[in-house]
């Protein structure tokens, strides 16, 4: 039965319609949009490259938002995956509790994308906040996290980064394939806790790594809720990401021509340093022989 | 690694952690309770008495619709979605898992690809074609393309999942004459079902979290669900009441938090499993 195409195909075919409907008709419908001016209330009006050279030549707002989500994903993607694979190294020797760590450690995860965290944020950060108490409390001067340009943008990386959950729970698993037995030898040959990380979990692990450090740097391009609640882009633009761009051009100025070319900026941005990515993992990325049996 | 010893020092620093990323969060209901002098000169999250008038006034909002109408707009965006959800990305997933049919490989690189793509690229043409359509204003925009199996990362767990099932159960049944439907009822779904929680659990709690498809889609406030009804009713406080807004957020968290608590054992493997392969 399972050699019938037809039936396998009838299976498949909601996915098909789907691509087709929702992914790839306004994938190549922001791409002939980004080409127009179109403003929703009159016909688009087609003005070739005029979007993008617009966006290239005489748009500082463009350049400035560039470069904060450049440096968000910077930060927050090594980051976020950085602690990741740290914790689920710590937490991949046997320990008693384990299940609790790992449910505490994955809830931020959950609940980090919600609008509700983003509010609670902004009193953690907020000038008699949480964070600057404690400061107050060791003796620091207390920081204006959410009115300091030089600050702002590190609530949004910190809040990015609490969320590691979903990226450890990941790691965790491709550790349970990694024999005890290395482990074992290496303690036997004198190797700290330490060196058991950078010589053993990380090397037979870096599949996992570059699934993660892709599909986190996705994400981080992407980041909406975030800026826009609890920044809102400011101060002095230092987290108006790409992201929040798009949207102000998009859905505010009703700009529609402008924003699709943002968004194709944002597009070839991913897709490049994605293909950047998978040029470099055979440098640094190896598989091992027995892969299919890896689950 | 053995047990030779307690490893206090580890126990230590995953404590440590723990402490750092839920004291946040625990501070801040604590806050709820608080005054609003209190919350902001107090270190520690246990409020000097209990005050639950920030809940009833946050719970109130100062539109005409009380919370009672924002959460069950969000159930009534959640349930059907996760429906159409579970239905279509286990079809898909049975298809790729088991099936041989033309363009297989393809398809298959294609949902991969999709995962990869960023959806922000997709939200304005979304925006233009629903708005053609006459479905602004509703909730078809959010719900309905994920009756299309549109939400590649649950099919791709499943398809992983699935790959990892032996087929003899499978071939028992096909010698017992079961259809494909038959099939897939009664054997591939029941087998499926600690996978099937997962994408239950993950689509409510995203979809809950989700702003910016509301944000686009919907006009009218008596159709805002919680998460935008709560952004909504920061900027009417101007933060006056900073303790109704923490309330109500608190609130907000907690249909995620008790689905996740409910759940976590199963899911938080299910969710490993989606990445080990990469």
């Amino acid at each position: 039965m399972y050699e019938n195409k037809r039936l396998g195909f009838l299976f498949v075919l909601p996915f098909v319609l789907g691509v087709l409907g929702f992914k790839l008709f306004p994938f190549v419908m922001s791409f002939a949009l980004a080409f127009t001016q179109y403003d929703i209330i009159d016909p688009p009006e087609w003005v070739g490259l005029q979007n993008y050279r617009e966006l290239f030549g005489h748009d500082p707002l463009f350049v400035k938002s560039l470069g904060v989500t450049l440096l968000f994903a910077a930060l927050a993607v090594p980051l976020r995956v950085g602690f990741a694979l740290f914790i689920a190294h710590v937490l991949n020797f046997k320990l008693r509790g384990i299940n609790f760590f790992r449910a505490a450690f994955y809830l931020p995860s959950i609940l980090g994308g919600s609008i509700a965290v983003a509010v609670l944020w902004r009193f953690v950060f907020a000038k008699y906040g949480l964070v600057n108490l404690v400061l107050a409390k060791l003796g620091f001067e207390p920081i204006a996290w959410l009115a300091d340009e030089h600050y702002s943008l590190w609530t949004i990386v910190l809040l990015f980064t609490w969320q590691f959950g979903s990226a450890m729970v990941i790691f965790l698993a491709a550790l349970q394939n990694v024999p005890v037995s290395l482990y074992e030898a290496a303690e036997c040959d004198g190797a700290s806790k330490l060196q058991q990380f950078w010589r053993i979990t990380v090397p037979l692990i870096t599949p996992v790594i570059f699934f993660n450090m892709v599909m986190q740097m996705v994400q981080a391009f992407q980041e909406f809720n975030g800026p826009y609640a609890i920044t809102e882009g400011g101060p002095l633009n230092s987290t108006y990401v790409l992201a929040l761009y798009i949207y102000d051009q998009s859905f505010r100025f009703f700009n529609l021509g402008y924003g699709a070319a943002l968004s194709w900026v944002l597009f070839a941005l991913v897709a490049g340093l994605s293909a950047l990515s998978f040029w470099s993992s055979k440098y640094w990325v190896f598989y091992s022989g027995e892969k299919d049996q890896q689950r | 690694m053995n047990a030779r010893s307690f490893p206090l020092p580890r126990y230590l620093a995953l404590f440590t952690v723990a402490v750092l990323m839920l004291y946040p969060l625990l501070w801040l209901v604590g806050a709820s309770f608080k005054g609003n002098a209190e919350i902001f000169s107090e270190v520690g999250f246990w409020p000097s008495r209990f005050d639950f008038g920030a809940y009833a006034k946050g719970w109130k909002t100062s539109s005409e619709y009380t919370f009672a109408t924002y959460f069950l707009n969000s159930f009534a965006i959640v349930v059907p979605r996760i429906v159409v959800t579970v239905i279509s990305c286990v079809l898909v997933a049975y298809a790729f898992a088991r099936f041989e049919f033309f363009g297989k490989k393809l398809l298959f690189g294609v949902m991969v690809a999709t995962m990869m793509l960023p959806l922000i690229v997709l939200r304005l043409p979304q925006y233009l074609m629903f708005k053609q359509l006459g479905w602004l204003d509703t909730y078809l925009p959010i719900i309905l393309p994920s009756a299309f199996a549109t939400d590649t990362f649950f099919v791709f767990m499943l398809v992983q999942f699935l790959r990892g099932i032996p087929r003899d159960m499978e071939e028992a049944a096909m010698i017992d004459g079961c259809n494909a439907l038959q099939l897939l009822w009664h054997i591939i779904v029941p087998l499926l079902k600690p996978a099937i929680i997962s994408v239950v659990v993950f689509q409510f709690i995203w979809t809950m979290n989700d702003f910016m498809g509301p944000l686009i889609y919907l006009a009218s406030v008596e159709k805002y669900p919680v998460s935008l009804a709560l952004k909504m009713s920061i900027g009417a406080t101007e933060e006056v009441e900073w303790a109704n807004v923490i309330a109500i957020s608190v609130v907000a968290l907690v249909p995620s938090v008790l689905v996740f608590f409910a759940a976590q054992r199963h899911f938080i493997e299910g969710a490993a499993s989606s990445g080990i392969k990469g």
